[in-house]
């Protein structure tokens, strides 16, 4: 296991090499410079400012500056926000992103492994087909469609909840934007869970198990749930990235302060250091949990032999 | 019901049933399938010929009718949007764009997962290794933001749109034609071809590109709703395409910034934007349920 472990970390290096890089010579890529905006400067000043942020050394001094910098935390200056740096940004907004992400996370592993489990135990009856209709809308549903629909709904119509914002980072605050985050992974958890549980209660053990004369609450906690929940073990790495993904629009929509906002922003802006920076950020936390849930995965199921 | 009885009278000899002829059969009997096809169909031809038939271009501004509700008196089917466009009109031209984003960069990153694959699995050994290794890193990657990155970058037009989304979604095609490479290519037919000394490339457009067709039609079907979905997602945070011209991720945006005052401008390009996923989604499944050999009886 030990071993497994070291090999998996070390194989995230590349990874995450290759994603800094490829963010870093796409901007460098790209046509036009960052001072090249509003009004055209003199040239000594813009000779003074390339010199500042180190425009004018090589590209590949550039890119090792950039890695030295990422190493001990550093994102480098926003080229919009003049006062902050982008590690200042991004410590500002990423609390906000995860907690509504982390929220929408939980609420869809909980509701979707529990709606999932009870279509399968009732397989190919009403409730059964009810719930996979309403999952497979859920899927098709986008999330920016739905966040709206709901604002319209439960903020407009009924005003039970507001519509946007974060206030005081209270309950009612969280309620929408949470729900539309976490509605299209509680459709695709269930039915997930739905799939290999069918698979799980048609084996042998649990054939065995009820043979026993265990009772089936028993039967289900303790035997079959484990295996089960092994595919949604390893959608847990999509999950996140599409939960990181959808953060984007829903905060967007309900105008929270989060990371996914400055991210917007900052591409309409082409404020490029901040874009690559939170790009760079989501990308390492990505691979990060890829690899945690792999290791998760090796650990829980005994016939993944990591030698 | 008699006539499957007939047609199932007739000797196997007589005519091998195909793969093809059989998914028919199976994908004809999944009602929900078939209805979402008609649909598809339905919101296709609406899409290419609808325009035509209403009175209002989709960038003309009816002054007289600033942000009205669904109007049947003044044309306005839909209602206007807050310049006075006509929104029937928009919600088509709209959906022109989403279904020619999702047909044609399905369509690139086809052809970029197909060959990238059945040549890895064809090859196999160290170049398949090192081909599916690279695809393996590229996976960890955080495409959307790459997408973003890239339209931010080299500005926001159309083109860029299909190859973008059509160069990030290969990476399935890829890995799924690789594994049925693998399969086929120790199969008889390839044996032989290989033995008669058809060249490698011939055998892989010969013999396993139509071999693969199977799998790649699923995919496809469940590709198309995605590309779409990545698309109105670009657009609706703003880097899609670009005014006048719409599409039904920017139409929900330009809806819900107004769906205090003007609902139906959020709502009409809502349904029909999620009908035609649902009805991909839909289609897939059945095709998967009608194509795949693990099913047959």
């Amino acid at each position: 296991m030990l071993r497994y472990t070291v090999r998996r970390l070390l194989g995230a290096i590349p990874t995450l090499l290759i994603l800094i890089a490829l963010a870093f010579f796409m901007i460098r890529a790209a046509p036009g410079g960052p001072f090249d905006a509003e009004r055209a400067l003199l040239p000594e000043i813009e000779q003074n400012l390339r010199a500042v942020y180190h425009l004018d050394e090589p590209l590949y001094l550039q890119f090792l500056r950039y890695l030295g910098g990422l190493l001990q935390g550093d994102f480098g200056p926003s080229f919009q926000y003049r006062d902050f740096t982008v590690t200042e940004l991004i410590m500002a907004g990423f609390p906000v992103s995860l907690r509504i992400g982390g929220l929408a996370m939980l609420l869809a592993l909980a509701v979707g492994v529990t709606v999932g489990s009870i279509a399968a135990l009732r397989q190919n009856t009403r409730i059964d087909y009810s719930v996979m209709s309403v999952s497979m809308t859920g899927i098709s549903i986008p999330n920016f469609v739905m966040a709206p629909m709901l604002v319209l709904v439960f903020a407009v119509y009924l005003g039970w909840l507001p519509a946007g914002g974060l206030g005081d980072g209270s309950f009612a605050n969280l309620v929408l934007p949470v729900i539309s985050l976490a509605l299209p992974q509680i459709a695709y958890i269930s039915r997930l869970t739905r799939g290999s549980m069918i698979e799980v209660l048609r084996s042998n053990f649990i054939r065995t198990a009820r043979a026993q004369g265990l009772p089936e609450r028993k039967i289900l906690l303790r035997h079959a749930l484990k295996p089960a929940l092994l595919p949604v073990v390893s959608y847990l790495g999509p999950a996140t990235a599409a939960v990181i993904t959808g953060s984007v629009v829903i905060e967007q929509i309900f105008s929270i302060p989060g990371l996914g906002r400055f991210f917007v922003q900052g591409a309409l802006n082409r404020d490029y250091t901040l874009v690559m920076g939170v790009v760079v950020f989501y990308g390492t936390l990505i691979v990060v949990f890829n690899l945690l849930v792999d290791l998760a995965y090796a650990w829980l199921d005994p016939k993944v032999k990591y030698a | 019901m008699s006539a499957d009885l007939a047609e199932t009278a007739v000797p196997e000899s007589s005519s091998g049933r195909s793969l093809w002829v059989d998914a028919w059969r199976t994908l004809r009997r999944n009602r929900a399938a078939v209805v979402s096809a008609i649909v598809i169909a339905v919101m296709a031809v609406l899409v290419a010929i609808g325009p035509f038939l209403s009175p209002y271009a989709y960038d003309f501004t009816d002054w007289s009718n600033l942000s009205t509700g669904p109007n049947l008196a003044t044309g306005h089917v839909f209602g206007t949007d807050t310049l006075g466009r006509d929104l029937f009109v928009r919600t088509l031209i709209g959906g022109r764009i989403s279904l020619m984003v999702g047909i044609v960069a399905t369509f690139v990153s086809l052809v970029i997962g197909i060959s990238y694959g059945a040549t890895a699995g064809y090859f196999g050994g160290r170049i398949d290794h090192i081909m599916m290794r690279i695809v393996d890193i590229l996976y960890a990657m955080p495409f959307m933001f790459f997408v973003i990155l890239l339209m931010v970058l080299f500005g926001r037009n159309i083109v860029l749109i299909f190859v973008a989304i059509g160069a990030i979604n290969w990476l399935d095609m890829a890995r799924i034609v690789r594994g049925q490479t693998l399969t086929l290519k120790h199969r008889e037919f390839v044996e032989a071809a290989e033995a008669q000394g058809v060249a490698t490339f011939a055998i892989i457009r010969r013999h396993i590109v139509p071999n693969l067709l199977g799998v790649v039609a699923v995919y496809v079907t469940l590709t198309i709703p995605q590309v779409i979905l990545v698309e109105s997602f670009l657009s609706f945070l703003g880097l899609g395409v670009q005014e006048p011209m719409t599409s039904w991720g920017a139409l929900v945006k330009d809806g819900s910034e107004e769906m205090e005052s003007a609902a139906w401008m959020l709502i009409f390009p809502a349904v029909f934007l999620a009908t035609t996923l649902f009805c991909f989604n839909f289609v897939g499944d059945g095709l998967r349920d009608a194509l795949d050999p693990k099913d047959r009886s």
